[in-house]
Parts: structure tokens; C-alpha cells; sequence
């Protein structure tokens, strides 16, 4: 096959030597200066809501406490993502450096690395790491440790108040919000909780300057994000691309020439059917762009050979063993709709049950308790509406 | 306190900081329904029936579980917010085994109610109740737990963990296997669970409930053979008349003693009475281990005492501080008590044979329940107690036997052990043995009345956690010199939790009480598991307030001057603490695992 040329950046993954010079550098300004490089860089979360970083960061300096954490969201448990123990293995310091910055602005002296049960063969490189770059903090005389916890392998976990129940010896359930993290988190107690990609980011921007993340994408989706991109692909891997790059780009660089539709997010994501490639724009959910990117970054791409019934139906099997159970909608919600695409497909009920079926999942959408069973609805509508003809026949 | 100003329906409100948009909206009388929402609980917000739209709010918010924020617009009413309230309460009912005219909980389950509500049809959602492998616990005679009534709003597991802080419930499994589990997931019996009920009591549906021996009592009561004696505990009267359609803090004994003529009962006589019973024997039992301890020096003698009678805390005791059961009277509790006199002494007096009496009691209680059915109480030579119904359970059978009871007259107990004391009546609130115990213990020891106002003993009264009092004993008579100058320390504690605090605070030495009172339920045995549902903080004060009401009308108000109290003792039991009290009236406990 030919070698594509691919519209790609090596930002994030780029092996620099500078660790010790930039934290110096930004540990000399001004905590308010910190955070508006962030805010004016559009920097949002890479871990699921897209939230902007500077403003979760001046929300946690401005919240009151006994103590104040910083965590480094790792749990990547989204089927076939990877990126973030990419980022971990090839250049944790960037993201220390993140995680100390954070810990500076808000005013915080611990902070946890939730890592991904399946990745404990990082913990021993990892703990060489933190325990060198803790001599690095001494240096400069910031009080700060760094310590990492082991997740237990629920997917659940990742969402970051189970990741708080989880942290703090309870079963992994979300909690209800508000209060959010950065009022009452981790111990109850004001905290910020970053995606590892997002921590490497502000390296990028302390570094750099916000003017030079802010040129990457468009509008509110700004920088670049790092996709795990797999399905019908000659050339699955992981990839940095820039925010802004339409879905028919991406299938022309990264599919196999017979593309149907692109899952972008992964199970919480959207389904974007061949006819609106053109007019999709990878990004944060938003005007322009009309497509939300919810979880770590997944892109998969299927080719005419697929059923879309059988990528539907993994995906609502995922969310049937994966919701935490505890609220009605998730719960039984998702049995709901496993079942009743498979009676539709049996025959056993008319194809108007799909109707009450997208009914249900858009209760579900604005009744559950937490990311997971409010994402249900995104997959499940996207395809549903768009191939419902494989969903009957 | 700062207020806070919103609008809910379109009409203007304002709250407190810190109120939920639910709290709110009950002050405009606007009612939003809940399912794991409980007052006495911490706010779970996971079953989301309760969400309502904040304008400019894409999706919904749980109004038990978000605090109202200035400015803020609610509607509990819109199309969107309907929509979304009968989907959930459909996937509810769509994992229930709803067969509700087979029900123990038809006609007072808040799931059939919403249901109802809401007109939730055949056409709706897949039945999932065939996919699932749901189990049945029936093997404990106090507690039924129904894994396919459960709605999975954990209402039990914060009762347990909260107010027992006991955790036997808690959550199993997550997606679709989640569910309610005991440790490993083993029969209630054997679990470290104490049958206090509580659970049962905030459960809103037929998940988990009480065993009823209604069926057996009917039956019994239609053998012409049988002589059927009922004891009715301190709790009950006061009510009683809220599971019968009245307002809560109605005293009603006439009414209840005339109900259970009218359903058959031969002997209707009084918990009562062997709570002043209780109270001789442990009052002496303490100025016997005070002597010892403080004499005698008898390392074997263990103080603090602690009461005995909540069988909620006699279970919670086995398991978790199996080392301080000597600290535990031996005195039965009344109920007990009752058991083991009525077929011996009343047998006998009534000319009955014991073989033939059937001994029912109504409790406000679930513990009693497997209390009645541990293999010691059996003193008489008989199971000393035949069956144990709840307050509950007494109301649905004067409904079965359509007997109106708002308009009975009153009627009086029977005698023998029919009379009692206000002392015994206190028994059914937190704080209420200790007082008794008090009243009596003072006056034996100084030959004087306790040194409170009208025989008040208000310290040890109302709803605080932990209460301390300490009284002074001065001049006592010359049999209890050693006591004078002593100042008797004592410690009372209700609801489990607070329990685990003052035990805590005795094994590691910090507390240097004489004698405390445990009660297993929050507020005493009035908020025990039997109980009238719902409950709550407000409804538990005005049964307190009508419980103090009977003890002051009462001529009597000591148990040691109940005239049938000392006649037992002339005619049968001699003297405290003496032979036959030991054969009958007390007992011995088994140390138990945690797990
Ligand atoms: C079900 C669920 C799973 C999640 N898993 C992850 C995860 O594995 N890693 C992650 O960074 N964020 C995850 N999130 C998002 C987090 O809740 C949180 O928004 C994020 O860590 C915040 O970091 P950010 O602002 O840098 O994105 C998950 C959210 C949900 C609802
Ligand atoms: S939405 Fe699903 S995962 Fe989230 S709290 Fe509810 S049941 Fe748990
Ligand atoms: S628990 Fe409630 S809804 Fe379920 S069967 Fe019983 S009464 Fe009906
Ligand atoms: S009966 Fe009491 S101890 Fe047993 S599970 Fe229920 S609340 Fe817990
Ligand atoms: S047993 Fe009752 S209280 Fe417990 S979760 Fe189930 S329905 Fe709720
Ligand atoms: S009552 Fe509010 S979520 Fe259950």
C-alpha cells in the first residue's frame, strides 16, 4: 500500500529534554497568570467532558479547604484507547510537570497518578520517575509528592467521583452533582482531576505560550488530541491529529477506501454515517463542528462489510456489565435497550419499538446520574437513526 | 443564615443556603415524588424519579440531591419532566416482580403507588423479571428479603450503615448483576445482621419485610383448645392508631385492649408489667455489682452495666464486643419476662394448663421476633413466647376482623399483669429504662424519691445522640453506706451507630460509666422496626411527647410501688434476684463472629 501522507503532529509524544528549565520558568509567574496562559490557550479536558482546564484550575485555587489534591486521571478504560499509556511510557515528566503547575496554582502538597489496573508494569518505571522528579521539586523548594494508585479495574472508575469512592476505600459509584472536584472531591476536599493527556498539554503551553496552542484547531475546539484509531483502518495506532480535520480527511488518510461510518468517542461517542463526513468536523461538541468527542479519543472506522446491529449491540453489552447499576436509568436502561434491539431483530417486536426505544435512551440522556448512562443515548441514536434499516432486516 | 430565592412552578420561594429544589418545593406544598429519598437518611439520588427541568439545563437535575441555587427556575410538571419520571418508574417495574395482589407490601408500597400513579401499562418495556435469577431469603423468622421486589435505591444499606453502622446490607455486583447482598451473600440469619428492622422499615417496597405470623395468630385464636394470652410492649399504644388512619402522638391503649378483645384474645395483659418487673430485677442486679465491684472488689463482677432488653443490641453485642458480654444484665427483657411467667405463675393462677396457652406479643419490634425463637427461652419448660407480631401486623388484623377502630371505647387491661407503672411505660423511649431504673434504684438505695422535678429525669430524655447524667448519692440508708458520696454515672444511647460510640469509649477505657442504656433503634423502641411506616425525626418526637403524656397520667409512676409487681413477688418470686427469678427471668448470651 502506499505510504499516505498523513496530516499529523508530534507535539505531545515529542521527547524533550527541557523538564527541569520549564517548571523553574512557570513556577516563577504568578498563579493568575498560570491559569489565564490556559484559559486564553482554550486547553479543554481530553479525558471525557471537555471542561477548560484554566477555569477547573482557578475554581480549585479559589476553593476553600484543609487540603487540596491534584490526580492524574489514568484509569483509561474505553475499549481499544491506549493513548494515555502511551503518554505515561513515553514522557511522564510532562505530565509531572502539569500535575506539580496545578499543584502550585491551587495549593495542593499531594497528588495520585489512578492507574489503570491492567497497567501495573508501569508502576515501577513510573515510580523511578516520580521519585527523580521529587528530587527536581526539592530543588526548587516546592513542597509536593506524587504517589500513584492502583485502580481496580471497573470501568466505572475512570468517571471521577467513583475514582474518588474508589480512592477512598468505597464501592466505585458516582456521586451526585453538584458539588463538583473542585469544591468537593477527592477526601471531600477541593481537588483537580486531569486527564494524563490533558496534563501534557500544559506542558505544551507553559512551554510554548498559549498563542501557539490556540493556532491548532478551530473555534472551541483548540490544540491538537491524540486518537486511537482502529476498525477497518490498513493503519491502526495511535495518532495526534489536529482538532478541525474533517471526517472525510480523516477516512481518506486512515481508512481502507470503502469507509461507511466513523465512530468517533468510542461506545459514549457518536456514529457519523458515510453522507455526513463532508460537513463533520472532529472537535468538542459545538456549532460548528457537530461532533462530540466524549471519550479518550477512540476513532473507528467501519467499511460496508460491517453490521451495524452487531456494533451496537457490542457496545450496549459493554454498558449493560460496565454501568455501576446503582441508578434506574443506566441500569435497566441499558438492559432495555440490549433487549429490545434484539426482539426488533427477532421480529418479536415491530420496527416501531425502536421508537420508544430512542425515547428511552433520550430519558436515559437526561436522567442519569452520571456520564455513562447519559452517553448511552449518543451511540445508540447516532446508529440507530442512521442505519435502521440493519437494525430491522 | 442567607436565603436563597427561586422559582419553582413559576412561584417565587426562598430557603435557606443549603436546601434541595425538594425541600423547597415541599414548602410550596408541591409534591415531587421519591423513591430512594428517605429524611433519615443521607441523599442518595440514584433511583431519578424525583428529577425536575432547570430552565437553561439541558438535561434534568435529581431534586433530592441538588441544592437550590439563587435565581434558579423549576418546573416539576413539563412534558419533559413527565416523560422522563414514567420512564423511570417503567424500567423500574420492568425488573420488579410485580404480582402486587400477592404482596405482603400491597396497598403501602411507593413503587405500586407511582406505578399507579402514573398508569404504567402492559404495552411498555421488555419483562426482565424471567432473565434474572432473583432469590428469596426466608429462612430468618424476623426478616423476609425479596430480591425481585427490590428496587435497588438502597434505603436499607444506609439504614444499616448509618444508623446501625452494622453494614449486613450493602451493594453486590454492578451493571445488570447489581444488587443488594449480606456478607457473601449468605441467609440473613446467619449474617451479623441484628433484625432491628430498620431496614425494613424504609424499605418502599415488598423487598424487605417482616415475617408475619398473622395466619398462625388467627388460627390459634379460632382453636377452641387454646387459651390465648397477648402482651402488648410499651411502644405499641402510642402508635398504633398511625397505621389506622390516625395522626401520629395518639396515645391509644383503651383502644388497642378493646381491639384485641374483640379479635379473641382470652388474656389481654401488659409488657408492661414485666418492664417494672425488668426494672427490679436490674436495678438490683446494678446495686448487687456495685457492691461487688466496689466492696467486695470481686474482679469478677464487670461495670459498666448495660441494659438488656433491646434484643436489636443483645444480637449487636454478640457479634461485635463478644469480650463485653459480662458487662450485659442478665435480666431478660420484658417481653421475655412475660413469656416465661405466663406459663408457670399466670398458667397456674388462671388454672390453664400450659401446654394449652398460646403466647402472642405485639411488639414495635422485628428483634423480638428472633428473640422469641432463641433456643434459651424456653424457662417455662415451653417456648415461653409463641408468636411476635409487629405494631404493623396488629393493625392489619383489627382491619381483617373490620373492626372501625376509631370508634371503640376504651377498655382496661386484665388482671393479673395487667397493671403497671409510668416507669414502664417510658420504656418504649430512648432514655426511659435508664430513668425507671433510676427512680427505683435511688429510692432503694436513699429511701427517697430521685431528686428531679415532678420525677422527671430530663437529661436522660429526648433525641440526643449520646446523653450523659450523673446522680449524687447522698445519705443513703445504712445497708448501702458505701455508696454515699458515690457519684452514679450513667450513659444512654439509641440507633446502633451511637451505641458503637459509647462501647467504643468503654474498651478503650475513656468512658467511666456505672450503667447504660442501649436501645437499638433511633429514638428507642418507638422508632423500632415493627413500627408504623413511614417514620422520621418528626413523627418519632411526637410519639416521645405522647409516651412522657402517659407516664404522667399515670397514678402510679414507680415501678416498685406496682401493687402487682409486689404481690408477684410475695406470692412467687420472693425476693429480687432470688431463685426463681434466676430460673426465669434471666439469662445467657452467645458470643458470635462478625462474619
Ligand atoms: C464512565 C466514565 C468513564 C470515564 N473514564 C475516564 C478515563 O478513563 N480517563 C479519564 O481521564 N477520564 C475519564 N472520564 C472522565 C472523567 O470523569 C473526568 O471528566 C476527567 O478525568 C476530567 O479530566 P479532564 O478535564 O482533563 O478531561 C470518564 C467519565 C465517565 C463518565
Ligand atoms: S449512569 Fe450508570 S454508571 Fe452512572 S451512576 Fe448511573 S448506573 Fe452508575
Ligand atoms: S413490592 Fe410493591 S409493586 Fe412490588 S409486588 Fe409488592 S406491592 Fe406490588
Ligand atoms: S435488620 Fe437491622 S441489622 Fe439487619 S440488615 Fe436491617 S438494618 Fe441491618
Ligand atoms: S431492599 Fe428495599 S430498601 Fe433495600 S434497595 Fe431494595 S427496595 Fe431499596
Ligand atoms: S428520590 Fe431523588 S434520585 Fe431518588
Amino acid at each position: 500500500m502506499a505510504k499516505k501522507n498523513l496530516q499529523r503532529l508530534d507535539l505531545i509524544f515529542k521527547n524533550e529534554q527541557d523538564g527541569e528549565q520549564i517548571l523553574t520558568k512557570t513556577f516563577k509567574r504568578s498563579n493568575q497568570d498560570i491559569v489565564n496562559d490556559l484559559i486564553i490557550s482554550g486547553l479543554k479536558g481530553r479525558g471525557g467532558a471537555g471542561y477548560p482546564t484554566g477555569l477547573k484550575w482557578k475554581l480549585a485555587s479559589e476553593a476553600e479547604g484543609d487540603f487540596k489534591y491534584v490526580i492524574c486521571n489514568a484509569d483509561e478504560g474505553e475499549p481499544g484507547t491506549f493513548k494515555d499509556r502511551e503518554i505515561l511510557s513515553q514522557v511522564p515528566v510532562k505530565v509531572l510537570i502539569g500535575m506539580a503547575v496545578c499543584a502550585k496554582v491551587i495549593g495542593a502538597h499531594e497528588g495520585y497518578i489512578y492507574l489503570r489496573g491492567e497497567y501495573k508494569f508501569l508502576v515501577e518505571p513510573l515510580t523511578e520517575i516520580i521519585d527523580d522528579f521529587h528530587v527536581l521539586l526539592n530543588k526548587i523548594g516546592f513542597d509536593f509528592r506524587v504517589k500513584i494508585f492502583l485502580g481496580s479495574g471497573a470501568y466505572i472508575c475512570g468517571e471521577e467521583s467513583a475514582l474518588f469512592e474508589s480512592m477512598e476505600g468505597h464501592r466505585g459509584e458516582p456521586r451526585n452533582k453538584p458539588p463538583f472536584p473542585t469544591q468537593a472531591g477527592y477526601r471531600k476536599m477541593p481537588t483537580v482531576i486531569n486527564n494524563v493527556e490533558t496534563l501534557a498539554h500544559t506542558y505544551s503551553i507553559f512551554k510554548y505560550g498559549p498563542d501557539k496552542f490556540k493556532d491548532l484547531g478551530v473555534q472551541d475546539s483548540r490544540g491538537s488530541k491524540v486518537f486511537s484509531v482502529s476498525g477497518d483502518t490498513p493503519i491502526p495506532g495511535i495518532y495526534e491529529l489536529e482538532f478541525g480535520m474533517s471526517l472525510q480527511k480523516f477516512v481518506e488518510d486512515f481508512g481502507d477506501g470503502d469507509a461507511k461510518a466513523v465512530q468517533v468517542g468510542g461506545a459514549s461517542g457518536f456514529c457519523v454515517p458515510r453522507k455526513k463526513f463532508e460537513n463533520t468536523k472532529i472537535g468538542y461538541q459545538g456549532k460548528l463542528t457537530g461532533v462530540s468527542l466524549p471519550t479518550g479519543g477512540s476513532m473507528m472506522i467501519f467499511n460496508s462489510s460491517r453490521s451495524m446491529y452487531n456494533v451496537l449491540h457490542n457496545y450496549l453489552e459493554f454498558f449493560v456489565e460496565e454501568s455501576c447499576g446503582q441508578c434506574t436509568p443506566c441500569r435497566v436502561g441499558t438492559q432495555q435497550l440490549l433487549l429490545g434491539i434484539e426482539a426488533v431483530k427477532k421480529g418479536e417486536k415491530s420496527s416501531e419499538y425502536l421508537e420508544k426505544l430512542l425515547g428511552l435512551a433520550e430519558n436515559m440522556r437526561v436522567t442519569a446520574k452520571c456520564g455513562l448512562g447519559q452517553s448511552v443515548a449518543n451511540s445508540f441514536s447516532s446508529i440507530v437513526e442512521n442505519f435502521k434499516e440493519e437494525m430491522i432486516y | 443564615m442567607s436565603k436563597i430565592n427561586l422559582t419553582i412552578d413559576h412561584i417565587q420561594v426562598s430557603v435557606d443556603k443549603g436546601a434541595t429544589i425538594l425541600e423547597a418545593a415541599k414548602k410550596l406544598n408541591i409534591k415531587i415524588p421519591t423513591l430512594c429519598y428517605h429524611e433519615d437518611l443521607c441523599v442518595a439520588g440514584n433511583c431519578r424519579v424525583c428529577v425536575v427541568e432547570q430552565m437553561g439545563s439541558d438535561r434534568l437535575v435529581p431534586s433530592c440531591a441538588t441544592p437550590a441555587s439563587e435565581g434558579m427556575e423549576i418546573l416539576t410538571n413539563s412534558l419533559k419532566v413527565r416523560n422522563a419520571r414514567k420512564s423511570v418508574i417503567e424500567l423500574l417495574v420492568s425488573e420488579h416482580r410485580a404480582e402486587c395482589t400477592r404482596c405482603y407490601k400491597n396497598g403501602v408500597c411507593e413503587l405500586q403507588h407511582l406505578s399507579s400513579e402514573y398508569l404504567i401499562g402492559e404495552d411498555g418495556l421488555i419483562d426482565l423479571v424471567a432473565l434474572k435469577n432473583y432469590t428469596i431469603d426466608y429462612f430468618s423468622p424476623s426478616i423476609i428479603k425479596d430480591d425481585s421486589k427490590c428496587i435497588r435505591c438502597q434505603r436499607c444499606v444506609r439504614s444499616c450503615d448509618q444508623l446501625q453502622n452494622i453494614g449486613a446490607l450493602s451493594v453486590a455486583y454492578k451493571g445488570e448483576k447489581m444488587k443488594i447482598a449480606s456478607f457473601f451473600e449468605k441467609p440473613m440469619y446467619e449474617v451479623v445482621c441484628t433484625n432491628c428492622g430498620q431496614c425494613v422499615n424504609r424499605c418502599p417496597t415488598g423487598a424487605l419485610i417482616e415475617r408475619n405470623y398473622i395466619d398462625e395468630v388467627w388460627s390459634a385464636i379460632n382453636n377452641p383448645q387454646k387459651h390465648l394470652v397477648v402482651q402488648t410492649a410499651p411502644a405499641v399504644r402510642i402508635a398504633l392508631g398511625e397505621a389506622l388512619g390516625m395522626e401520629s402522638g395518639n396515645i391509644v391503649t383503651g383502644r388497642m385492649v378493646a381491639a384485641l378483645r374483640r379479635l379473641g384474645f382470652d388474656s389481654v395483659l401488659d409488657t408492661d408489667f414485666t418492664a417494672d418487673l425488668t426494672i427490679i430485677e436490674e436495678g438490683n442486679e446494678l446495686l448487687q455489682r456495685l457492691k461487688g465491684a466496689l466492696v467486695d472488689k470481686d474482679p469478677e463482677v464487670k461495670l459498666p452495666m448495660t441494659t438488656s432488653c433491646s434484643p436489636g443490641w443483645i444480637k449487636y453485642i454478640e457479634h461485635m464486643y463478644p469480650q463485653l458480654l459480662p458487662n450485659v444484665s442478665t435480666a431478660k427483657s420484658p417481653q421475655q419476662m412475660f413469656g416465661a411467667l405466663v406459663k408457670t405463675y399466670y398458667a397456674n393462677k388462671i388454672k390453664v394448663d400450659p401446654e394449652d396457652i398460646v403466647s402472642v406479643s405485639i411488639m414495635p419490634c422485628t428483634a423480638k421476633k428472633y428473640e422469641a425463637n432463641r433456643p434459651e427461652m424456653h424457662s417455662s419448660g415451653y417456648k415461653d413466647v409463641d408468636l411476635v407480631l409487629t405494631t404493623r401486623e396488629l393493625a392489619r388484623m383489627i382491619e381483617q376482623a373490620g373492626i372501625d377502630f376509631k370508634a371503640l371505647e376504651n377498655e382496661e387491661f386484665d388482671s393479673f399483669m395487667g397493671v403497671s407503672s409510668g416507669a414502664a411505660v417510658i420504656f418504649g423511649a430512648t432514655g426511659g429504662v435508664m430513668e425507671a431504673a433510676l427512680r427505683t434504684a435511688y429510692e432503694i438505695v436513699t429511701g427517697r424519691e430521685v431528686p428531679f422535678d415532678g420525677l422527671n429525669i430530663t437529661p436522660v430524655r429526648g433525641m440526643d445522640e449520646v446523653k450523659e447524667a450523673a446522680i449524687k448519692i447522698e445519705n443513703p440508708l445504712p445497708e448501702w453506706s458505701f455508696l454515699d458520696g458515690v457519684e452514679l454515672k450513667t450513659c444512654v444511647a439509641h440507633g446502633l451507630a451511637n451505641a458503637k460510640k459509647v462501647m467504643d469509649s468503654v474498651v478503650n477505657g475513656k468512658a467511666q460509666y456505672h450503667f447504660i442504656e442501649i436501645m437499638a433503634c433511633p429514638g428507642g423502641c418507638l422508632g423500632g422496626g415493627g413500627q408504623p411506616i413511614p417514620t422520621n425525626m418528626e413523627i418519632r418526637k411526637r410519639r416521645t411527647e405522647a409516651i412522657y403524656r402517659e407516664d404522667e397520667g399515670m397514678p402510679i409512676r414507680k415501678s416498685h410501688e406496682n401493687p402487682e409487681v409486689v404481690k408477684l413477688y410475695e406470692e412467687f418470686l420472693k425476693k429480687p434476684l432470688g431463685h426463681k427469678s434466676h430460673e426465669l427471668l434471666h439469662t445467657t448470651y452467645t458470643p458470635r463472629n462478625r462474619y
